[in-house]
This record gives C-alpha cells, sequence and structure tokens, in this order.
C-alpha cells in the first residue's frame, strides 16, 4: 500500500531466492503439505468416472448374491475361493498366476503407451486420495480457504471443520475396511454380526487394519506413497521410451512465460510465450511439481495439469494444449497428433499386446474347459505292497476327491494300466458340494500277474452321467 | 537353562546385539545433522565414474520418524522377551511354555469333547458320526504308520479291518492290546521239526490249511510234523489268542505267502511287537480309536 500510496514505480518482489553454488541442505527434509486445487475438465471426468467404476464395484460385489451364495467370496478358512459360478480350490493356484501374469502385462502395455495411466486413474491410492480430498473439499473449502484454515490460529470453526472432516473420514475408512473383510467372510453374516456387536476378533482386527490403513494413506500419506513407497511407481519408468504419451509442457510454445498484461503493445506481447505464468498447473497437481520442469518421477500422469492448462488456454484465448498428452519425440520433432497415435502401434507395444491377448486367451479358454472334479492320487505311507487271501498283491492309495461342483456328486474310481488289474470294494463315493473327501482305494492284482518292480496304473474317476471325468496316474508296486 | 555353551557367547550375543543398534542410531543421528552442499542444477556436487552425478532428493523426516520407531520398539522387544544373550526378558516368555499352555488349552477343550464317549461302552461309540471321525484321525497319527490308512496292514502288521484277531477282538481285548501294547514270539522251530525237507513239508501241510497247497503229497508227509506247531497254533491251525499265535488255517498271510515265506519263520522264527501307547495316548483317545478299530469289522450297537 505503501508503494502504492507514493506512486513509485512498481517494485519486484522475488519470491523464490537464487540459490548459489554453495548453498547447504540437509539429508532429510520436512513435508510440504500439498493442497490440489479443484478442476474441472475432461481429465478430471475420467478420474471420476474410474472412481466410480471401481468403487461400485468394491462396494457393490460382496452383497451379489450368485445362487443362494456370495457371488464373491474368498472363503480362506475353507480353503475356496467362489468366483461368480466357479468354486476353485487351492490347487487352482495357476489361475492366480495367471491372472497376475496378465495384471502385470497390463500395466507393461498401458505404461508403453500412455504412461502412469493406472497410478494416475485407477490405482486405490489415487482413487481413495480423491475421494478424501473431496470429503476435505466440502468441508474445509477450496484450496486457498484450506491453506489458510491450517495457518490460522485455532478456532471454534477449526476445532468443528477437522473434527467433522476426520469423522467422516473415518467413517468411510472403515466401511471400507468392513467391505474388505466382506469378501472373506460372508458380507450380510458380517452386518449382522456387526449389529448384533458379535463380530470375531479377527474380523474386527482387519477390519480396523484395512479402515485405519486407508485412513492414514488417502487422509495423510497420498502422494508420499507414491513418491517413497510405491515400488511400480519406480520401475514403470523403466517401460517408457520417446515414443510414449506422458503428460508433457511444451516449452517451445510457452517460453519465455510471463504474466498476461492487457496493456502491452501486440509487437511485445508475440515475443512472449503463451504460458501466462499463472501456476494453475502447479496448484492443481496431486503431488505438488511444476510440469513445467518436464517430466518427473512424481508425476502419476493425472491430466489435471492439463485440464487446468486448457482452461486458462480458453480465456486468454489460445490454443488448447499447451500442457497435453504428448510423447518426447513429438515435442522434440513438432509431430501432430496423427504422426504421434501412429507410433503407438510400436513392436514393444505390438510383443506387449500379442502376449496379452494370448495370456488372456489361454486363461479364459482354460476356464472354460476347466473339469470341476480334481483328484489327488497319494500311495499309502505305510503300506508298500501286501498279500491279501489266494496270495493276491494288494497296494493302498489315498484318494482326494475334490468336488468343484455346487451338487453333490457320487463318484465311482476305476483303474487301467496292468492286466487284471481291480478296484477292490468298488464301492461309489458321495462327495459333497464344494467339498473334498479322502478314501481309501485298494488295487488288487493277482500273483505272478506282473515283475517285480513299480508299474505305471491310472486311476479313473467320474460320475455316472460322465460329465465329470479325471484320469491320474500313480503307481503300482509288486514287491520282490 | 541358556541356549550357550559358554557364557562368553551369551555376552558375545548381547554387546554385539546393542552395539548393532547404537550404530544405527549413531548413523541416524550422524545423517540428520549432515548437511551436504545443493547446486543449481539440483544434485549435491559429488561426481563418480566420471560422470555420476547425486541428484537432491532427500527422505522425508517422517521416514527418520520409522527408523526411530524400529529402535524403540527394538529395544522395547529385547526389554520383554528373550533376545540379549541368555536373558529371558521382562515377560518370562518360552516358546516351551507358550507350547505348554497351548497343549493345556487344547486339551481342556478337547476333555470336554471326551467326556461324552466316557460312560459309553466301546460298542456304541463305534457307532457315533463324532467319534469315528475323531478316531479316525487318532489312527491317522498313530497307528496308520504301520497298520496303513485303511488299517488293513501290511506285511508284518496286522490287518485291523477283518475278523482274525491274533490277541483277540473284543472290545476290551482291543483297549487292552492299545494301552500295553504286544509282542509276539515264535521260536526257531527247525530243530523240532526235523531236516530241511522235513520243513518244506511242513511249509506245505500249513499251505494245505487254508486250500492253498501246490503239492498235496508234500502236505500230507508234513502232516504229523504239525505236531511241533499245534502246541501254541493248536490241532489243525486254528491258533490261539491267549498266547497270540495266528490262526493258520484262514487265508491271512501275515508274513508272507507261499511255501519259502513259511520255511523261512520255521527257520528263523519270529519276533514282533506292538508298542504300547499307554502314555502317548490318553485312556479316553484309546477308548475312542479302539471303537474306530472295532468298528471296522462289526456292526457298532444302536
Amino acid at each position: 500500500m505503501a508503494d502504492a500510496s507514493t506512486g513509485k514505480a512498481r517494485r519486484r518482489i522475488p519470491i523464490v531466492p537464487e540459490p548459489g553454488p554453495e548453498q547447504q541442505v540437509r539429508l532429510y527434509a520436512a513435508t510440504r503439505k500439498i493442497y490440489p486445487r479443484t478442476i474441472a475438465g475432461y481429465f478430471n471426468n475420467w478420474r471420476w468416472a474410474m472412481v466410480w467404476a471401481t468403487q461400485l464395484f468394491f462396494y457393490g460385489m460382496p452383497w451379489l448374491e450368485w445362487g443362494g451364495r456370495q457371488a464373491l467370496l474368498f472363503d480362506l478358512a475353507s480353503r475356496r475361493f467362489y468366483i461368480l459360478g466357479l468354486v476353485l480350490y487351492p490347487q487352482d493356484l495357476i489361475y492366480l498366476s495367471g491372472l497376475l501374469v496378465v495384471s502385470a502385462l497390463s500395466l507393461f502395455l498401458f505404461t508403453a503407451v500412455a504412461g502412469r495411466l493406472w497410478c494416475g486413474y485407477a490405482c486405490p491410492q489415487t482413487v481413495y486420495s480423491e475421494i478424501f480430498l473431496w470429503v476435505e473439499r466440502h468441508v474445509e473449502g477450496e484450496r486457498s480457504a484450506r491453506i489458510r484454515l491450517d495457518g490460522g490460529a485455532l478456532s471454534l470453526e477449526k476445532l468443528v471443520k477437522k473434527w467433522f472432516k476426520h469423522i467422516v473420514w473415518l467413517a468411510m475408512a472403515l466401511w471400507t475396511g468392513f467391505t474388505f473383510v466382506g469378501y472373506f467372510t460372508p458380507i450380510r453374516e458380517l452386518a449382522l454380526a456387526f449389529l448384533q456387536t458379535r463380530m470375531g476378533g479377527w474380523e474386527i482386527f482387519w477390519v480396523l487394519f484395512y479402515g485405519l490403513a486407508t485412513y492414514g494413506n488417502a487422509g495423510f500419506m497420498r502422494e508420499q506413497v507414491c513418491k517413497y513407497m510405491c515400488p511400480y511407481a519406480r520401475f514403470q519408468g523403466a517401460m517408457f521410451d520417446r515414443d510414449t504419451l506422458i503428460v508433457s509442457y511444451d516449452p517451445a510454445r510457452g517460453e519465455p512465460r510471463g504474466p498476461l498484461d492487457k496493456g502491452r503493445p501486440a509487437a511485445l506481447a508475440r515475443a512472449r510465450g503463451d504460458c501466462i505464468d499463472c501456476s494453475l498447473c502447479v496448484q492443481v497437481c496431486p503431488t505438488g511439481i511444476d510440469i513445467r520442469k518436464g517430466q518427473q518421477y512424481e508425476c502419476i500422469g493425472c491430466g489435471l495439469c492439463v485440464d487446468a492448462c486448457n482452461q486458462v488456454m480458453d480465456k486468454v484465448a489460445r490454443p488448447r494444449g499447451l500442457i497435453r498428452y504428448s510423447t518426447e519425440n513429438g515435442l522434440a520433432q513438432g509431430w501432430d497428433r496423427a504422426r504421434m497415435l501412429r507410433r503407438v502401434l510400436r513392436p514393444r507395444v505390438l510383443v506387449y499386446g500379442v502376449v496379452l491377448l494370448a495370456l488372456g486367451l489361454g486363461l479364459a479358454a482354460s476356464l472354460v474347459v476347466r473339469m470341476p472334479l480334481k483328484v489327488d492320487v497319494v500311495r499309502d505311507r505305510a503300506a508298500l505292497a501286501r498279500i491279501v487271501a489266494g496270495g493276491r498283491l494288494e497296494n493302498v492309495y489315498r484318494l482326494q476327491l475334490m468336488n468343484a461342483t455346487e451338487k453333490e456328486q457320487v463318484l465311482r474310481v476305476q483303474a487301467h494300466g496292468l492286466a487284471g488289474l481291480l478296484v477292490a470294494a468298488d464301492e461309489p463315493y458321495a462327495v459333497g458340494p464344494a467339498e473334498a473327501r479322502w478314501v481309501a482305494v485298494r488295487l488288487q492284482l493277482p500273483a505272478e500277474q506282473a515283475p517285480p518292480g513299480s508299474h505305471p496304473v491310472y486311476f479313473d474317476v467320474g460320475n455316472a452321467d460322465g460329465s465329470l471325468h479325471v484320469s491320474e496316474k500313480s503307481i503300482f508296486l509288486v514287491p520282490r | 537353562m541358556s541356549d550357550f555353551l559358554h557364557a562368553f557367547w551369551a555376552s558375545y550375543v548381547t554387546w554385539a546385539t546393542l552395539g548393532g543398534i547404537a550404530a544405527c542410531a549413531l548413523l541416524l543421528w550422524v545423517t540428520a545433522r549432515k548437511k551436504v552442499p545443493l547446486r543449481d542444477d539440483n544434485t549435491t556436487g559429488h561426481v563418480w565414474d566420471e560422470d555420476l552425478r547425486e541428484a537432491n532428493n532427500p527422505l522425508p523426516l517422517w521416514w527418520v520418524g520409522l527408523f526411530v520407531l524400529t529402535i524403540v520398539f527394538g529395544l522395547g522387544y529385547l526389554a520383554l522377551y528373550p533376545g540379549l544373550g541368555s536373558s529371558q526378558g521382562r515377560l518370562g516368555w518360552s516358546a516351551a511354555a507358550q507350547y505348554g499352555d497351548e497343549q493345556a488349552k487344547a486339551g481342556e477343550a478337547l476333555s470336554a469333547v471326551y467326556a461324552a464317549y466316557s460312560d459309553m461302552p466301546v460298542e456304541k461309540i463305534a457307532g457315533n458320526a463324532q467319534a469315528h471321525a475323531i478316531g479316525e484321525r487318532i489312527f491317522m497319527n498313530n497307528c496308520a504308520q504301520c497298520h496303513a490308512s485303511d488299517a488293513r496292514g501290511s506285511k508284518g502288521f496286522p490287518n485291523l479291518a477283518d475278523t482274525d484277531w491274533l490277541h483277540g477282538g473284543t472290545p476290551e481285548a482291543i483297549v487292552q492290546t492299545i494301552t500295553k501294547g504286544r509282542v509276539g514270539v515264535m521260536p526257531p522251530m527247525a530243530a523240532a521239526v526235523g531236516t530241511p525237507d522235513d520243513v518244506r513239508n511242513l511249509a506245505q501241510y500249513v499251505l494245505s490249511l487254508s486250500g492253498r497247497s501246490t503239492d498235496s503229497v508234500r502236505a500230507g508227509l508234513g502232516r504229523s510234523k504239525f505236531t511241533a506247531c499245534a502246541a501254541c497254533h493248536g490241532i489243525g491251525g486254528v491258533g490261539n489268542t491267549a498266547l497270540g499265535a495266528p490262526r493258520l488255517n484262514d487265508d491271512v498271510w501275515l508274513h508272507g505267502f507261499g511255501e519259502e515265506a513259511i520255511v523261512n519263520i520255521i527257520n528263523n522264527g519270529k519276533h514282533n511287537v506292538m508298542p504300547a501307547q499307554e502314555g502317548r495316548l490318553t485312556e479316553a483317545q484309546i477308548k475312542v480309536v479302539a471303537a474306530y478299530v472295532w468298528g471296522l469289522s462289526n456292526k457298532p450297537a444302536p
């Protein structure tokens, strides 16, 4: 005010001191809290679409029923995974491995094409941070209001706002924890147990554990998780190349940056770049970086700075896309959009895509043709071979019959592989829905039928209508 | 009791542990105070291998807090639990004591289950589905090693699922067998029988008792030699459960089938042992597993 009243020439106040060559810093830095500003726009809409898509699935899925039971239930206690019509046993681990490989390859593919899409749009850390930020904004206000509130002295308003925010956060976090546990314990029973205050100790523990982890990660840690803890964030850098679409600032167009000055003569204005140095791109960034400094490891590729800059460019009547999804090659050589998109189909992407497609199809096909019956043959640990009436040889096996259907199955065991081989006490075995049953099965061979040694034999297990049939190899021992 | 051979090692471990923690704390303290120069290109000015420059990406302070937390946790743990040499820790915890506690708790929980069978006769327990499942598990863990998982035995180990009993198949006899164990002895009989030819004839006779003789002439010649065996195995080889002498006139071949196997037993005798389970299994467990075994060849009482 003093300057204005004296009418002196405008004085520039440097905000950031020039770093001298002998500046000293510590090895550890205090964390600077980030207050991301809200921004509307194309990429923000995509982010919220992903929030809805992922969270409708996460919160809603455990409540869906499938044929009288929870559609998606990972029953760890009885070691059965129920996924829609499938009943998976621990022996089906290969499908989990397949799923993980497919997920990893998808990450490779998406990252090679368009950078950290997963980080920016779909990762739970991003999604929950977004939801928690939404609450924060509605309770405490927009960025500037939040900065003011945190900087201000303790007041009744501050206390009420903070308390209210944390209560809402905790409620959401606990609901998240509850939903998580609902994937492992039938959620309707869990809800009933909660209402009757008779939840089990471990269930309470995991609700609190997952809930408080959500509260801490989405409420406090936020970008710190991506910057300092997440391994995926680090190794995604290895999948970038010069043709990867990344959020980038176009310095050729933007520099030299400077504030918009309407009174400036047109000739001077043209000497300036399009960047008006409004710092909105920095204010909206959830990791608090300045995209104009180029590609940085903190960038999660969410595109919010693109939305912010486009809005500003619209206002100052400049073309959009000063900050945009572009490639290193594209920026350096001034390629247009079509030329960059053509580069998407490069060998690296094609290889990822083909392998991913092949694996995905293979996984789907193997699930479709999967036989919902498993048989494990274990030779008896005690008796190698015994002699029974008439000097016939007998070997004992324990068969685990695993019924992966949800109906009771009556199974019959037969054997082949040696002439004269027969199953003693050939009887049907009833195995309950999704149950596994151990049965002892004896194979008999007439004396002198086979030379001493071990002979391959096969157990054929199946039901009456032939819809289930499995053949398992074992050996028959003939002692000397 | 200390796990160390010499008191030196206990103090060595103590000092190495505490020294390690102190070194971590010192390192943390030094690095927290250390300052490095910062250039305007955001590197520290440190260069290795010609062009590797150290960027200034400081660790956040809360991470230091985590380090401090691990030190505090470590010291607390060492104070409460054994870890410093032969120190027992303030809580006096030991793996053996915890195992004992858990055993006692499990025993308490189990005694309630077994209490239901204490007044029930074995014949009735055999018909109880829960007792059958418990009995089967006890059998699998304690008996199946010799008698096989289907209880039909193996060479030298009797079949428990048939009606051929060496020492009697009544519930009482089975409980006795499991509790005290059994010893079956057959002395070498070659001298009492006569020449090796006599022994072979006798073996053919024994085979003929179950209709499995391959040489009826030899079997006939062996008949007179069986008097030496009849003292224990009874006339006609009917067996004697009081002695544990097996029946020879059934089609059960505990120690091998055929002339050669029988000749071998006559010449060398046999000493077979079933170990006593007393002390390994409780009385209640023995009763339940006896019911399981009895139920393999008998119809349980309703």
